[in-house]
C-alpha cells in the first residue's frame, strides 16, 4: 500500500487541476472496479457492487484535490506573484519548492528578506529561475503544488497531500479489498473541495446516493502545547466524526460506526472538528437530504507540507471501511 | 419579425448609436438586488421578438431560449446579472430623512454627499453629509457610519417612499469620447453584451440566456436559472474592476490590478467562487489568437459571478467567466472603454460560433 500511497501524495492535483491525479486513480483502481465514469467538475466515480433487497446506494466520498497556488503576475524581473487556492498558511511557504502541472519547478521567496516577520501571502513570490519577464516560461493562471517527496518513516509517514490522498488509498484498497457487499456502492474520488466542497456536490447529485460516508484526514490533538481542544491522537485508530463545521454526522449512522468498529475489534476513536469541513457536507445536503457521515484518519500539520499520518491508523482505515461497506446498514 | 431575425443571426454584432442608447437606458435604470423590475422590462421589450422561447422564472429571472440548425448543438447557456448594488430604505425619521442600508458590496467611506434616486419612481435625494465648515479635524479623518448617514428627501416628497423601496446613485450615462461613465456598468454591460448576442446568436448552437437576479447578494438568481436550463456549458458575462491606476507597472509595482482597460475582455481562470473549464478558457484564448481580438486573464483571486452557482448545479456545468473591465465599480461612478465592450461581444460572439460538441467530448483537463 505504501508504494501507492507514495504514488498518490507525490503527483501534482491542486483544486480545479485534477487530471493527472485522476489518471492516477483510474489506473490503481484498475478492474476492481464495474463501472467508471467522470463527472463535468473532474469527479472520478467507481461503482462496486449490485443494490439488493438489504442494500443500499452509498456514496463514498475522497477528495483528489489539494491546496496550491496560481499565477496572478510576472513583474519585469520575472518574479513570479501568486494567489492561494484552498487553505495556505503563509507560514509554511516560505523556502518551499513548487512544481507545476508541466514539470516547472520554483522556490518560494519572500519581499525584504526579513526572517523576523511573519508573511501575507502579497509578501511572497516564487523564483523559477528566470532573470527577465521575457524569458520565466509561466504565466499567469498556470497552476503549481508544494513539491516535497514521500517520506517513510515506518511507524509514520509525511507528504504534502495526505490531506487528502492518503483517503483515496484508503478508498482504492477498500473498494479492490470487498469482496461481498449487499450494497451499489459509488467510490467518488472528488475534485475542489480545499475550495469549497465543491466537486462532491456535484457528483453527489449525481450519484443520489441513498447513504453516504466521506473519508478525510482530521486534525491531531497530540503536538506540544495544543490550542484546539481537540481529543484525537496519531495511532489511536481511524477517527468517526460526530461534527465538523460543515456538517453534523447523522447520529444514527454513528451509533452504528462505532457498533461494527467494535464487533470486528477494530480501534476506532471519535472526533469532534471544531473548524474544517469535509465532502460529507455535500452528500448530507444534496437533493432531499442523506444520512452521511465520515471516517477521519488522524493528521498531524495539516495544510503544511509535511503532513503526517500513522500506518496502522491507515490500515484500520481500510478495515474499517471494508466493515462498514460489505454489511446491510442498520440506522435506528 | 423574422426577416429581421434572419438579417441579423450569425452576423457579427457591432456596437453602434442604437447599442449605445440601449446601454444608456439599462444603466440609468433602477434594478437593486430583489427588485430587478425596471431592468427586466427593457430586456423583454428588446428580446420578445427574437427568442424561441421566453419565460420569467419565479425568481425573476428572464430565460431566453434562440434554438440553433442542425444536429448535435451544444446548449450554451449565457448569464448576466441585471442587478445592481445600491440601498434600502428601513426607516423614517423626522424632517424627511431616511435611514437606509446597503445592498450588496459597496465601500461606505464614498457613501458622503452623493446623490441617489429612491423608488420606482426615481424620487431625487442626497445622502447628506456634514458640511467642512462644521466639522472638525478629528472628524475629517475618520470615516463616518453608514449607519448614521441618511438620505434626505426634503418635506412633502418624504410621504412617497416606505421602507423597503430600493436606491441607487443618481449618476447619468454619459459618452466621453472613448470611454462611458455610469452607475451599474456592473453588470449593464453585461446584459447589453448579452442582448447583442441573442439578436446575433449563431446557428451552431441552442443559446439559452439568463439575465439574472440578485447576483450582488449572493448569486441567488443563477443558481436556479442553471437548474431550469440545464446546459451542458455556460459563461457568466460581467463587469470587473480595473485597478490600473498610476504605478501599475513602475518600480513600485502595483500587482494587484485585477484587469486593466484598453487590454479587452478579461478571460477569467480563477476566482472565489469558480476554478473555470480549461477547455472554456482555451477556446476563448484560442479565438483571440486567431480572430485576432486583445484579451487579457483577469488577475486570478477574488471575487465572483454567476458561474459560482451555475458550475455546481445538478450533476455540474463546465462554466467561466468573461468580463469587460471597468475601473471604480460599486461606487456612484464607474469608467469603460468602449473598445473593451466591442471586443468582448466579438470575442463571445466568435467564440460560441466555434463551439462544437467535441470541444465537451473528453474529461474536464488541466
Amino acid at each position: 500500500m505504501k508504494s501507492l500511497i507514495q504514488k498518490l501524495v507525490e503527483t501534482p492535483g491542486p483544486s480545479g487541476f485534477e487530471y493527472q491525479i485522476r489518471d492516477v486513480v483510474r489506473e490503481a483502481i484498475g478492474d476492481a472496479a464495474d463501472e467508471i465514469r467522470v463527472d463535468a467538475l473532474g469527479s472520478l466515480i467507481a461503482v462496486k457492487g449490485k443494490k439488493t433487497d438489504q442494500g443500499l446506494r452509498v456514496m463514498v466520498s475522497a477528495h483528489i484535490d489539494e491546496i496550491g497556488l496560481m499565477v496572478t503576475h510576472i513583474d519585469d524581473n520575472g518574479f513570479v506573484r501568486f494567489t492561494n487556492i484552498g487553505g495556505i498558511n503563509p507560514l509554511t511557504c516560505y523556502g518551499s519548492r513548487v512544481l507545476f502541472m508541466d514539470g516547472t519547478r520554483g522556490v518560494i521567496g519572500m519581499d525584504g528578506l526579513d526572517a523576523g516577520k511573519t508573511p501575507k501571502l502579497s509578501d511572497l513570490f516564487i523564483d523559477v529561475g528566470a532573470t527577465s519577464k521575457e524569458d520565466c516560461f509561466v504565466k499567469v493562471g498556470d497552476v503549481c503544488g508544494f513539491d516535497r517527496p514521500f517520506l517513510d518513516l515506518g511507524k509514520r509517514m509525511v507528504a504534502k497531500s495526505m490531506d487528502d490522498r492518503i483517503s483515496a488509498a484508503v478508498a482504492i484498497e477498500a473498494l479492490k479489498q470487498i469482496k461481498t457487499t449487499p450494497h451499489e456502492i459509488h467510490f467518488v474520488f472528488s475534485t475542489q473541495e480545499e475550495v469549497g466542497i465543491r466537486g462532491a456536490t456535484t457528483a453527489a447529485y449525481g450519484v443520489d446516493p441513498d447513504l453516504g460516508f466521506a473519508v478525510d484526514v482530521t486534525r491531531s490533538g497530540d503536538t506540544p502545547r495544543m490550542a484546539a481542544r481537540m481529543a484525537t491522537a496519531l495511532g489511536d485508530g481511524p477517527a468517526i466524526k460526530v461534527r465538523d463545521s460543515s456538517f453534523i454526522a447523522d447520529p444514527r449512522l454513528v451509533d452504528w460506526m462505532v457498533r461494527q468498529a467494535e464487533s470486528a475489534r477494530i480501534p476506532y476513536q471519535m472526533e469532534v472538528l471544531e473548524a474544517g469541513g469535509t465532502d460529507g457536507r455535500a452528500i448530507q445536503l444534496t437533493r432531499g437530504g442523506v444520512p452521511a457521515g465520515c471516517v477521519s484518519i488522524v493528521c498531524r500539520y495539516i495544510h503544511s507540507p509535511s503532513e503526517m499520518v500513522d500506518t496502522d491508523d491507515v490500515e484500520n482505515a481500510v478495515k474499517l471501511l471494508v466493515k462498514l461497506l460489505s454489511e446491510p446498514i442498520e440506522l435506528d | 419579425m423574422t426577416t429581421k431575425l434572419e438579417a441579423t443571426a450569425g452576423k457579427v454584432p457591432e456596437i453602434g448609436p442604437s447599442q449605445l442608447d440601449l446601454l444608456e437606458k439599462l444603466c440609468n435604470a433602477t434594478a437593486v438586488s430583489g427588485d430587478e423590475h425596471e431592468v427586466r422590462q427593457i430586456v423583454l421589450e428588446e428580446i420578445r421578438s427574437i427568442a424561441d422561447d421566453l419565460k420569467i422564472d419565479a425568481l425573476g429571472n428572464v430565460l431566453a431560449a434562440r434554438s440553433g440548425q442542425g444536429e448535435n448543438r451544444v446548449r450554451v447557456m449565457l448569464a448576466a446579472h441585471m442587478d445592481e448594488i445600491g440601498f434600502m430604505i428601513v426607516k423614517k425619521h423626522d424632517d424627511d430623512l431616511f435611514e437606509f442600508e446597503r445592498v450588496g458590496g459597496i465601500d461606505e467611506r464614498q457613501l458622503p454627499g452623493k446623490p441617489v434616486l429612491v423608488g420606482r419612481d426615481h424620487i431625487p435625494g442626497v445622502i447628506g453629509a456634514k458640511p467642512i465648515h462644521m466639522t472638525t479635524a478629528k472628524e475629517r479623518k475618520s470615516k463616518i457610519e453608514s449607519s448614521s448617514l441618511r438620505i434626505d428627501l426634503g418635506p412633502d416628497i418624504g410621504s412617497k417612499v416606505k421602507p423597503g423601496d430600493r436606491a441607487t446613485f443618481a449618476t447619468r450615462f454619459e459618452v466621453l469620447g472613448p470611454s462611458i461613465r455610469a452607475k451599474a456598468l456592473d453588470n449593464r454591460l453585461g446584459v447589453a453584451t448579452l442582448i447583442e448576442l441573442l439578436k446575433h446568436a449563431p446557428d451552431n448552437i441552442d443559446l439559452l440566456a439568463a439575465f439574472t437576479v440578485q447576483e450582488e447578494v449572493g448569486l441567488r438568481g443563477a443558481g436556479v436559472a442553471a437548474y431550469a436550463f440545464d446546459p451542458d456549458m455556460a459563461i457568466a458575462v460581467d463587469s470587473t474592476p480595473a485597478y490600473d491606476l498610476p504605478h501599475w507597472d513602475t518600480e513600485d509595482q502595483n500587482v494587484q490590478y485585477n484587469t486593466r482597460l484598453e487590454a479587452g475582455p478579461a478571460i477569467y481562470v480563477m476566482d472565489r467562487a469558480t476554478i473555470a473549464d480549461q477547455r472554456l478558457v482555451a477556446l476563448l484564448t484560442e479565438t483571440g489568437d486567431k480572430e485576432g481580438i486583445p484579451y487579457q486573464h483577469r488577475q486570478p483571486g477574488g471575487g465572483g459571478t454567476d458561474a459560482g452557482a451555475i458550475h455546481r448545479t445538478r450533476s455540474g456545468i463546465p462554466s467561466i467567466s468573461v468580463s469587460v473591465p471597468s475601473r471604480y465599480a460599486h461606487t456612484a461612478a464607474g469608467i469603460a472603454r468602449l473598445d473593451d465592450w466591442a471586443n468582448t461581444l466579438h470575442l463571445l460572439h466568435a467564440a460560441l460560433s466555434r463551439v462544437t460538441p467535441e470541444l465537451l467530448a473528453g474529461e474536464r483537463r488541466d
